[in-house]
């Protein structure tokens, strides 16, 4: 990786790392919100994945940004991946301030919150630390903690609206971690998308049990194809497994987290994106004006949080597809409303209602739309 | 003498030996300087007193799921079951944490402790009963369990002790601030790392010094003179697997009531299994397993670093503890030759 001069550059790292730390808590304060304006300190960011850079998948999705803001002038960029959600991660956290200087941390893993950043940031109230998945509360967590997040089951509407229109069996495939509301949120706005275009359509969900089994990811969709499934999907830490399973099938796939194209040239339809690097660059912008960047940040297509993948050679459906897009983004078509009934029968969302995607009760999202096959639990 | 010497002599060659593999692979696919790489190693575990620490708190509960492994190895037994102990202590800790509650925090504390080595001994008993009883071999039976626990550590963290508002992380109800066991004082090293160190004194006291230990070591030599010596062969395998289990089961209850204050799927994230290399690297010795641990904590600890620094991927420290393991494995035919030569000198 690292490059004839790297001896040198390295030489230079060591310095500043020795400098902030003799400088301690204080000296990183002070270059942290008050001292950005000098120019020759840069803003060192640091950046923790749960997994794998290069996982085709959610973390991928954050490095991908990360490396975007590398680009930015003054600001300096340290990374580490597989960092497991326990102490670990605290003293990652910690070692990033001490040793390398960052005053702004993005633990980006659900399970790095609490309490493993919560106690970091009572311990380091001068750094700011921005938590990708929502939990932050205005009064119940400080005020140099934040969290942000997409709605970027949008986005899997848009991509159900596509894979509806090309699926020719009427049979779409879901290979899902866990039944969590935010799972259970890009399941249904993913079919929901589809009924669009058949309201016959089914989607057959599977839940592996956790974010990372490839294993069972590929024996997931071996058998749903079997099912005669014909277009899936999937919502695991890294879709690798799910995509490229389907294209030696041949049969459709639709991404998520990144851009998975590559892994699937025939087969792949379009996808649900993050685009992190919206939040990221909006965030360094902040600490670099002075300011502390936002706490609760959230947002959707329209926000520019996420995106679909751009069509692939068998899409179909594209211009519904866009129709919905630009739809979400004037604001005219709400994804989740009444009269809507899960999959036992019972009415979810009342004649009537509907709701915006803010809504907090889609937080807490128990159910399996009607035209699911599958179960929460 | 010249025996201690020899103990002390070969790892520390393996390890040497096991350094100069890896600063030639950093050279060579990496580009990466050696010597800048294990100066930005020893910075990132052992540099500075952040540093220690940082290396004392990944050590901890490896010291006690190392021993899961050690004790039943003196019987001759290879378990490697640990992670599964530690899963079932320590959803066993969270759920007496809950059950106790509201009674004073060192009676809460006790309870998880005791219920968490309860619940991680008989899991790892079970191997041995297996064993003893059904001639189910151990190192299977116990890898097969590991994923018993986790099914069953999903099923009770999903289900009946859920906290409901763990929304998108299912966890347990948390056990209450008050009776979480804080750090050290003096440092943030939680006191997971002076009950692992505490059980090794202890086991290694029994093994060293009492009948017993002299009992397991006489079943690990021979288990059939032992049998024809009388020795209940099967009460010590029972014993030996059940202590070992009880500690990797604490190392759960910590991680509880240490670090996450309730359990979830954050505890699997594979102690057990390192603690496993702690055990082999140790040659099952009790005193051992606590530098050894810190050897490995300290490179977890600066893994990081190398990450950061000099854009290494993870798995570089994983390679070289690769290297070490089959290092001191290799070293192990060093043994007595070394010896022979000092005598002869």
């Amino acid at each position: 990786m690292a490059n004839e001069s790297g001896g040198m550059k390295m030489i230079d790292k060591f310095n500043i790392g020795r400098r902030a730390v003799m400088g301690g808590a204080a000296g990183a304060a002070a270059f942290g919100l008050v001292g950005a304006a000098q120019a020759q300190k840069p803003l060192v960011i640091g950046f923790i994945y749960v997994g794998p850079r290069d996982d085709y998948g959610y973390n991928q999705a954050h490095a991908e940004a990360a490396a975007i803001l590398k680009k930015m002038p003054g600001v300096k960029v340290v990374e580490e991946e597989k960092v497991p959600e326990t102490v670990a991660v605290e003293k990652s956290m910690e070692s990033m301030i001490n040793l390398d200087g960052a005053t702004l941390v993005f633990p980006t893993s659900f399970g790095y919150f609490d309490p493993h950043m919560l106690k970091e940031a009572a311990k380091y109230p001068a750094i700011q630390f921005r938590h990708c998945g929502g939990l932050w509360t205005q009064g119940k967590h400080p005020m140099n903690t934040g969290s942000y997040f997409g709605y970027i089951d949008e986005a899997q509407y848009v991509a159900g609206i596509v894979a509806g229109s090309t699926s020719k069996s009427g049979k779409l495939g879901f290979v899902a971690a866990k039944p969590i509301p935010q799972v259970l949120r890009n399941i249904n706005a993913f079919t929901l998308g589809a009924q669009t275009v058949n309201p016959k359509i089914t989607t057959q969900a599977i839940f592996t049990g956790d974010w990372a089994m490839p294993v069972k990811e590929a024996e997931a969709t071996n058998s749903m194809i079997a099912q005669g499934v014909d277009v899936v999907t999937c919502h695991v830490d890294s879709p690798k497994v799910v995509i490229e399973t389907a294209e030696r099938a041949g049969i459709f796939s639709s991404g998520y987290h990144c851009n998975q194209a590559k892994l699937a040239p025939k087969g792949y339809l379009t996808g649900a994106e993050w685009a992190w690097e919206k939040v990221y660059t909006d965030m360094v912008n902040d600490m670099k004006s002075g300011k502390a960047p936002g706490n609760f940040v959230r947002g959707g297509l329209k926000e520019g949080f996420v995106r679909t993948s751009a069509y692939g050679p068998a899409a179909q459906g594209k211009d519904k597809a866009d129709a919905a897009k630009d739809a979400i983004l004037g604001g005219s078509l709400a994804i989740y409303k009444g009269g809507l009934k899960d999959n036992k029968g019972n009415t979810v969302i009342p004649a009537g209602t509907s709701y915006l995607i803010t809504e907090p009760k889609l937080e807490s999202m128990n159910y399996l739309v009607e035209g699911v096959i599958g179960s929460t639990s | 003498m010249g025996q201690a010497l020899e103990r002390i002599a070969v790892p520390m060659l393996a390890l040497l030996a096991s350094a100069a593999l890896f600063g030639l692979l950093l050279a060579i696919y990496q580009r990466v300087d050696p010597l800048e790489a294990f100066a930005l190693m020893y910075q990132g575990a052992f540099g500075s007193w952040f540093s220690f620490q940082n290396t004392l708190s990944r050590a901890a509960p490896l010291i006690l799921t190392a021993l899961c492994t050690a004790l039943p190895a003196r019987l001759g037994l290879v378990i490697i079951g640990n992670e599964g102990a530690l899963v079932v202590g320590g959803v066993a800790a969270a759920a007496a944490g809950i059950a106790a509650g509201s009674a004073p925090p060192l009676v809460v504390q006790l309870a998880m402790a005791i219920a968490a080595m309860i619940a991680g001994g008989a899991w790892i008993a079970l191997a041995g009963g297996l064993r003893q009883f059904r001639g189910v071999n151990e190192t299977i039976s116990s890898l097969l369990l590991t994923y018993i626990a986790i099914a069953l550590m999903n099923h009770f963290v999903e289900g009946p002790l859920r906290d409901p508002s763990s929304l998108n992380k299912p966890s347990t109800w948390p056990i209450g601030d008050a009776n979480m066991i804080g750090p050290i004082p003096g440092t943030d090293v939680h006191w997971g790392l002076v009950y692992g160190i505490v059980a090794c004194l202890i086991c290694y006291v029994v093994q060293r010094f009492t009948t017993w230990g002299f009992a397991m070591q006489v079943i690990g030599g021979n288990p059939k003179t032992a049998r024809m010596m009388g020795l209940d062969v099967r009460r010590y395998v029972l014993l030996a697997c059940a202590a070992g289990g009880a500690a990797a089961g604490l190392a759960g209850m910590v991680e509880v009531a240490a670090v996450h204050g309730k359990a979830n799927a954050s505890l699997a994230v594979g102690y057990g299994y390192a603690g496993i290399l702690v055990s082999f690297l140790a040659r099952h010795h009790p005193l051992a397993i606590v530098p050894v641990a810190i050897l490995l904590g300290g490179l977890s600890a600066s893994g990081g670093l190398l990450q950061r620094r000099l854009d290494l991927p993870d798995a570089a420290v994983v390679v070289l503890q690769g290297i070490i393991f089959v290092a001191i494995l290799a070293s192990e035919t060093l043994y007595g030759r070394l010896g022979r030569k000092a005598e002869a000198r």
